[in-house]
C-alpha cells in the first residue's frame, strides 16, 4: 500500500484540469468557450479514470482531443492581468519570500528523492519506490502550492485562475509530448526500428572503423530526431548498426561506445521538434514568436557535441 | 520499406505545418495499418500508450498553479530585482551558471529545473534583468527597456541552458535511468557492461556541452552589447 502513489497525483492533475474546465465554461467572454472547456474537461477524465476504462475508448477520446485542437478551439483568452505596477509593488511588498514556495518545489524533489521514498509503516509506504522521482516533484508542487497560497493571502481559486492562464498560454501542446510516447509505443509494436537500421547498414560502407563510428553516431541522432527520443532510438541502433559493426566487426569497447551513443542520441533530442516537451512546450511557455527559435539556439551546440562524440568514440572505442 | 511510412508522414505534415497533434495521430494510425492492425486495434493502442505515459505530463501539469500565482504576486519582477544587485552579472553568464547548477544536480540524481517550474519564472528573468543592467552600463543616460528581438534571443537560450544542463549531466557520476536502459539493451544483447565504466564515459562529453554552452553564452552576451552600442550610435 502506497499513500501517495502516482495515481495519487494524476487525480491531482485531474481535479485541476477539471477546475479550468469549468472556469472556462463559466467564462462568457471567453473566445472559444465550448470548445477549450471540452478539450480540458476531457484531457481531465483521462488523467481522472483513465486507467478504469477501455483503452480504445481513451483512443477515440484522443480523436475528439485531436478534432478540437486542429479546428483551433483550443485557444487561451487574452486576458490583461494585474498590471506591471501591481506585481512590482507586490513583489517588494512580500520580498525574497517569494522565493520559498518557488524552491520548495527543488527543496521537496531532493528530500523526496534521498528520503521519503524509503519511509514505510509495515506495510504502508509514504512513497511509491518505483516512481519517486516523479512523485516527489508532483508532491513538491502540491506542498509550493499550499505555501504560496498561505504566503499571498490569494484568493481560494486564484492558484487555479492563474495556473488555467498558463496551461492555456501552452495549449493543446502540452499534451504533444504524451502523444509522441504514444506514437512511439506504436512505432516498436509495428517494428519500425530494424526496418530503419537495416537501411542504413546496406546503404554504408561500414568496413572502415571510422565510418562504423560515424554511421552509429549519426545514425543515433538522426533517429532520435525522427522519434523524437533517444531512448526509443537507441536499441535500434545499438542493436541495428553499434554491436554489429563496431564491436563485433572492429572489436570496440561495448560500454565506451553505448555511453557516448546515447548522448549523441541527446544532440538529436535538442534539434527535433518531435522531442515536444524539450523544445515545443518551452517556446509557448517562454511566449516565442519563433515556435523553432528554442531549437534555432541549440543547433551550434548540438553539433559541436555530436562533432566531439565522433571524435571521441573513434580515438577511444577501439583503444580500451 | 512500407513501415516507413510513419516517418514519412511525420516530415511531410511538419513540413507543411498541420496541426502537429494531427501529424501524429495520422503518422501512427497509417503506420498502424500497414502493420495489419484494425483502426479498433489502433485506438486501442493509442489510448493504452496515452494513459501509460501520464507522467510525461503530470509534473508540468502539477507546477503550473503555484507558478501562476507567484507570477500574479511578481517573482518574476522579484527575480530581476535580486540580479540588480550583482554587478558582474550578464546574460550569458546566468544561463551558464544554470547549466553547471543543473549539470552538477542531475549528476547526483536530483532533478532540480524543468521549463515550467525554474526557466520561465526565474531563469528567463534573472537573465533578462542582467541583460538590462549590460545595457545600461554601456549607455548611462537611459534606461531603456531591452529590443523585443533581444528578450526572444535570451528567452530561446534560457530553455537551451535547461535542456543542456538536464541532458548532459545525466549520465555521469551517479547512474540514472539512461544508464540502466543502455546496462539493460547491453545485458540483452549478450554484451557485459558495469555501470561505472558507463557513466565514466559520460564525463567528457558532459565537458564539451559545457563548453558548447559557454561559448554560446558568451556570443549572447556579445549580441546584446553589440545591439546596446549600435541604439546609443542611432540615438542623438
Amino acid at each position: 500500500m502506497k499513500l501517495l502513489s502516482l495515481n495519487f497525483f494524476y487525480v491531482v492533475a485531474g481535479i485541476f484540469l477539471a477546475l479550468v474546465a469549468a472556469h472556462i465554461a463559466m467564462d462568457r467572454s471567453h473566445p472559444r468557450r465550448w470548445g477549450s472547456a471540452l478539450f480540458w474537461g476531457l484531457l481531465a477524465l483521462v488523467f481522472l479514470i483513465g486507467k478504469s476504462v477501455p483503452a480504445v475508448w481513451v483512443g477515440y477520446l484522443l480523436l475528439v482531443l485531436v478534432g478540437l485542437a486542429a479546428t483551433n478551439q483550443v485557444i487561451g483568452k487574452a486576458e490583461a492581468g494585474p498590471s506591471l505596477a501591481e506585481r512590482t509593488a507586490s513583489a517588494l511588498k512580500l520580498g525574497n519570500r517569494l522565493f520559498i514556495p518557488a524552491l520548495l518545489i527543488p527543496a521537496t524533489a531532493v528530500i523526496g528523492t534521498f528520503l521519503l521514498g524509503k519511509i514505510h509503516i509495515g506495510g504502508v509506504w509514504l512513497m511509491d519506490s518505483a516512481n519517486v522521482t516523479v512523485s516527489s516533484v508532483g508532491l513538491g508542487a502540491v506542498v509550493a502550492a499550499l505555501a504560496g497560497w498561505r504566503l499571498t493571502r490569494a484568493p481560494a481559486r486564484t492558484p487555479v485562475v492563474e495556473g488555467g492562464r498558463l496551461l492555456q498560454t501552452i495549449g493543446w501542446a502540452i499534451i504533444l509530448p504524451q502523444f509522441l510516447a504514444a506514437l512511439g509505443g506504436i512505432f516498436a509494436k509495428a517494428g519500425v526500428g530494424p526496418v530503419v537500421a537495416d537501411v542504413v547498414a546496406r546503404a554504408l560502407p561500414t568496413q572502415y572503423a571510422f565510418i562504423a563510428v560515424l554511421a552509429y553516431c549519426v545514425g543515433m541522432t538522426l533517429f532520435t530526431v525522427c522519434m523524437g527520443n533517444a531512448f526509443a532510438a537507441f536499441p535500434v541502433i545499438t542493436l541495428g548498426i553499434g554491436l554489429p559493426f563496431i564491436v563485433q566487426q572492429h572489436g570496440g569497447n561495448p560500454a565506451i561506445m553505448a555511453a557516448i551513443g546515447m548522448l549523441c542520441g541527446y544532440c538529436g533530442t535538442l534539434l527535433t521538434p518531435m522531442a515536444a516537451n524539450f523544445n515545443v512546450v518551452p517556446a509557448l511557455l517562454l511566449e516565442l514568436k519563433d515556435k523553432n527559435a528554442v531549437i534555432k539556439a541549440q543547433v551550434p551546440i548540438a553539433l559541436t557535441i555530436l562533432a566531439a562524440n565522433v571524435a571521441l568514440m573513434y580515438f577511444c572505442v577501439y583503444r580500451f | 520499406m512500407i513501415k516507413l511510412v510513419g516517418i514519412l508522414i511525420v516530415a511531410v505534415g511538419f513540413g507543411l505545418r498541420f496541426n502537429t497533434l494531427l501529424v501524429v495521430m495520422a503518422a501512427g494510425i497509417g503506420t498502424g495499418l500497414v502493420a495489419g492492425l484494425s483502426f479498433n486495434e489502433i485506438m486501442a493502442l493509442f489510448g493504452q500508450y496515452f494513459v501509460e505515459n501520464r507522467f510525461v505530463t503530470l509534473v508540468a501539469l502539477l507546477v503550473l498553479p503555484v507558478v501562476g500565482l507567484l507570477e500574479r504576486y511578481g517573482l518574476r519582477e522579484r527575480a530581476e530585482m535580486l540580479v540588480h544587485r550583482a554587478r558582474a552579472a550578464t546574460a550569458g553568464r546566468v544561463l551558464l551558471l544554470y547549466t553547471a547548477i543543473r549539470q552538477i544536480s542531475i549528476s547526483l540524481g536530483v532533478n532540480i529545473g524543468g521549463q515550467a517550474a525554474m526557466v520561465r519564472p526565474l531563469v528567463a528573468p534573472m537573465a533578462e534583468a542582467a541583460a538590462k543592467l549590460q545595457t545600461e552600463s554601456a549607455n548611462p543616460a537611459g534606461r531603456a527597456e531591452l529590443p523585443e528581438a533581444t528578450v526572444q534571443d535570451i528567452r530561446a537560450h534560457a530553455a537551451a541552458a535547461e535542456n543542456v544542463g538536464n541532458f548532459f549531466g545525466e549520465d555521469t557520476v551517479f547512474a540514472v535511468s539512461a544508464v540502466y536502459l543502455i546496462k539493460g539493451v547491453l545485458d540483452a544483447a549478450g554484451q557485459k557492461v558495469g555501470v561505472w565504466s558507463l557513466s565514466l564515459w559520460g564525463i567528457p562529453t558532459a565537458l564539451v556541452a559545457f563548453a558548447a554552452m559557454a561559448w554560446r553564452a558568451r556570443a549572447l552576451d556579445r549580441r546584446i552589447r553589440h545591439g546596446a552600442a549600435e541604439r546609443r550610435r542611432g540615438a542623438p
